[in-house]
């Protein structure tokens, strides 16, 4: 038998086996009679106008579930579906259309009750007319990604010729300081990653969905990174350079997802857009733009790079914002969030190697340790801002 | 909805008063006139999605169906009446798809309406069929050994119970077996009435069970009724007759909330307690009632057209417990 066969081998016992199995069924061993676990996931409920809300609803269980009554605020409302069967097979999705007069800036709880008599339930917070798709609202979603990804970023870039005057102990000192806010934001993206895997439909399983979003952004850019001599040497400018690409590459990950959670939670009425949040924006990712340059402050790279990473770190912010203020998957941002960690993961290494190389003997000179708590500390106090 | 009942009085209180025009007012006003108006889809009431299969049960048939057992004559002249019941797992539809696995007597949800009058002997064979032990606690008065509470039936076992009809007035039954919670909400109850040996003015009867089910089993009723299914009389009014005489025999059965409530619009109604009387305590709209408590209420309808009834907690009434009276004239 030829080595290839091995490998094929138990493939084909394992369709064998199967085949056998749903052919001559599995003896009734399998075949019970409790009831099916029922489960369903209301995605999103959007108030298009007055009298009026929707529910995009997704089965994530395991067996077919059919909705028969909908519930609004402890009354039996009437509803129609965008399909006339009202079972959502497995992984199957749903528009529910609720004529209900529904209260501005008041609560509202909408039940599902399915046929078996189970309930799936969904809080609208503070209900609002959710934002259309026009002029307006995108020009608001645009400008609020500009105040909270663009603007800090380019902000942050001027930092560059401040940094170029320093001592090499004090270009360590900000290096640190860069891997002190990457590493909150590393914590920071992958709660909300945790946060909003929690609330996708079960079939999809959000916490996978994380460890594979980290893998492939961190392996990925391990790749990219490691199989380019040039790119692996941080001693040359173009590494240095190629760092700085990849920690706006990162933070443009992380900031994509925060314009997802910034865009639906506005969707759907979960905060208000007030200027000091915008303000609190601004200010906490004035610092991602001081750690994309950073690493590049002893070189002398062209003006045209230096917005590139801007745009690079901060447009993403603008796009997540219109993303998910007109859509809502968790699954999207779930997996945005992991993307963005693991990028920042792998940013985070890069970055440690630029300043131990440069160091020579021991990483841990009040120099260093002093930047990477105060990074994670400029973090801190800004994200106090930004509390939603 | 509350706007067209006050509508409607102000309507007729004009029309009372002799003016053709206020008379014009009630005619011109389409929703009073034509019942047809209402039910599912109006636009100012909350209501249940489709329809429930009524072959299996239909509360506007269950409303009339009293039953007076196998009657026979013992010696001494003594009326004997005999019910055979028995209970079993059944799954019954409360709204329209939504199914709730219920305990039932004979198949239904409130179980017959058993009725005998004052004095006569009765005798009960249970028969439990179903999965868990159930048995048939009787209020009223009987001996020790009746009261259905230690006399735990077995599913397949029998027995009977034997006492006499005493004391006159609306009464109920329900399984007494603990958990008692769970085997009464699961729907283990129905109406025992033991009229007057001088029997009641003649009038149409009516059994209003008041009900609710906790179809996901967390201890909080999903779905409130009158007779089971939600809105049923929303969908289907209760047809009666101008200014005749309407006897409605009221329990409330529901479990998990304290107290439940019965409000008819548009008119007032006396209230016999516990129907124990022949005269009534109360003249009233609106009455609260306890778990297991229960009323006869006798009252007409001056007025024709639609007049709601439902319990006054509005969430029950939300959640199912909510009908309507079509008052016609009399042809």
């Amino acid at each position: 038998m030829k080595a290839w066969m091995w490998g094929i081998l138990p493939l084909g016992l394992m369709a064998l086996l199967l085949f056998i199995f749903f052919s001559f069924g599995p003896l009734g061993v399998f075949q019970t009679n409790f009831p099916p676990v029922e489960e369903l996931t209301i995605e999103r409920a959007i108030l298009p106008r007055a009298n009026e809300i929707i529910l995009h609803v997704t089965n994530g269980g395991p067996a077919p579930v059919t909705v028969a009554q909908v519930i609004v605020d402890d009354a039996l409302w009437q509803f129609s579906m965008n399909k006339s069967e009202t079972t959502i097979s497995r992984l199957g999705t749903r528009r529910i259309v609720i004529p209900y007069p529904w209260v501005e800036g008041e609560s509202h709880e909408i039940t599902l009750l399915t046929a078996t008599g189970l309930t799936f339930s969904h809080e609208i917070a503070v209900a609002t007319t959710s934002p259309k798709p026009d002029w307006a609202t995108l020009s608001t979603f645009t400008l609020l990604g500009v105040y909270a990804g663009v603007i800090p970023v380019l902000l942050g870039l001027l930092f560059y010729p401040f940094l170029r005057t320093l001592e090499k102990k004090w270009v360590n000192f900000f290096l640190c300081l860069t891997l002190g806010l990457l590493a909150f934001l590393m914590i920071d993206t992958l709660e909300e990653a945790f946060k909003t895997a929690s609330k996708v439909a079960g079939a999809y399983q959000g916490l996978s969905l994380v460890s594979f979003g980290i893998a492939i952004s961190w392996l990925g850019l391990s790749f990219l990174s490691n199989n380019n001599p040039t790119r692996c040497d941080k001693t040359t400018a173009s590494g240095r350079s190629w760092i700085a690409f990849v920690i706006a590459l990162g933070i443009g990950l992380h900031n994509l997802g925060e314009g997802l959670a910034i865009g639906s939670a506005y969707a759907i009425g979960e905060i208000s857009l007030g200027a000091f949040l915008v303000v609190g924006f601004t200010l906490h990712n004035l610092t991602e733009g001081l750690g994309i340059v950073a690493p590049i402050a002893q070189d002398r790279p062209p003006l045209k790079h230096l917005v590139l990473y801007g745009a690079i770190a901060g447009v993403p912010t603008i796009l997540g914002t219109w993303i998910g203020g007109f859509t809502y998957g968790p699954i999207w941002i779930t997996l945005f969030f992991a993307l963005g960690a693991g990028a920042i993961a792998q940013v985070l290494y890069e970055v440690s190697r630029v300043v131990s190389s440069s160091e020579g003997e021991s990483w841990a000179t009040r120099h260093n340790i002093g930047g990477f708590l105060s990074g994670l500390a400029i973090m801190y106090v800004t994200g106090i801002l930004v509390v939603t | 909805m509350k706007k067209l009942t006050r509508r409607k009085i102000l309507g007729s209180g004009a029309a009372l008063a002799g003016t053709v025009g206020a008379q014009k007012l009630v005619k011109g006003s389409r929703v009073f006139d034509s019942p047809d108006n209402f039910g599912a889809n109006h636009p100012h009431l909350s209501s249940v999605t489709g329809e429930v299969n009524l072959d299996e049960f239909n509360p506007s048939t269950f409303l009339y169906e009293f039953d007076y057992g196998k009657v026979s004559k013992l010696p001494d002249g003594t009326t004997f009446r005999e019910w055979e019941i028995i209970s079993v797992d059944k799954e019954i539809e409360i709204a329209p798809g939504v199914f709730f696995p219920a305990w039932t007597y004979n198949g239904q949800v409130p179980g017959p309406t058993l009725r005998c009058t004052e004095g006569d002997q009765l005798r009960i064979r249970f028969k439990n069929g179903g999965s868990h032990p159930h048995t048939i606690h009787f209020h009223g008065v009987h001996e020790a050994n009746m009261d259905g509470v230690f006399e735990i039936v077995h599913p397949g076992e029998e027995f009977v119970y034997e006492f006499s009809a005493d004391p006159m007035g609306l009464h109920l039954y329900h399984c007494h077996t603990v958990p008692l919670k769970r085997h009464i909400h699961k729907g283990l109850y129905g109406a025992f009435i033991i009229d007057p040996k001088e029997s009641r003015p003649q009038a149409r009867e009516m059994i209003m069970v008041m009900n609710g089910f906790d179809t996901n089993f967390d201890n909080e009723n999903e779905i409130y009724a009158v007779n089971t299914v939600a809105f049923h009389h929303q969908k289907h009014p209760i047809d009666v007759i101008q200014n005749e005489l309407v006897r409605i025999y009221l329990i409330n059965l529901l479990e998990f909330d304290l107290v439940n409530s019965l409000h008819i619009h548009g008119n007032f109604f006396n209230l016999f307690r516990t129907g124990t009387k022949l005269t009534p305590d109360e003249f009233t709209d609106t009455v609260m009632m306890c778990q297991g408590e229960r009323h006869i209420l006798e009252l007409r309808f001056p007025y024709t057209g639609n007049f709601m009834f439902h319990a006054h907690q509005s969430e029950f009434a939300e959640l199912g417990w909510m009908g309507l009276f079509n008052v016609k004239e009399h042809s």
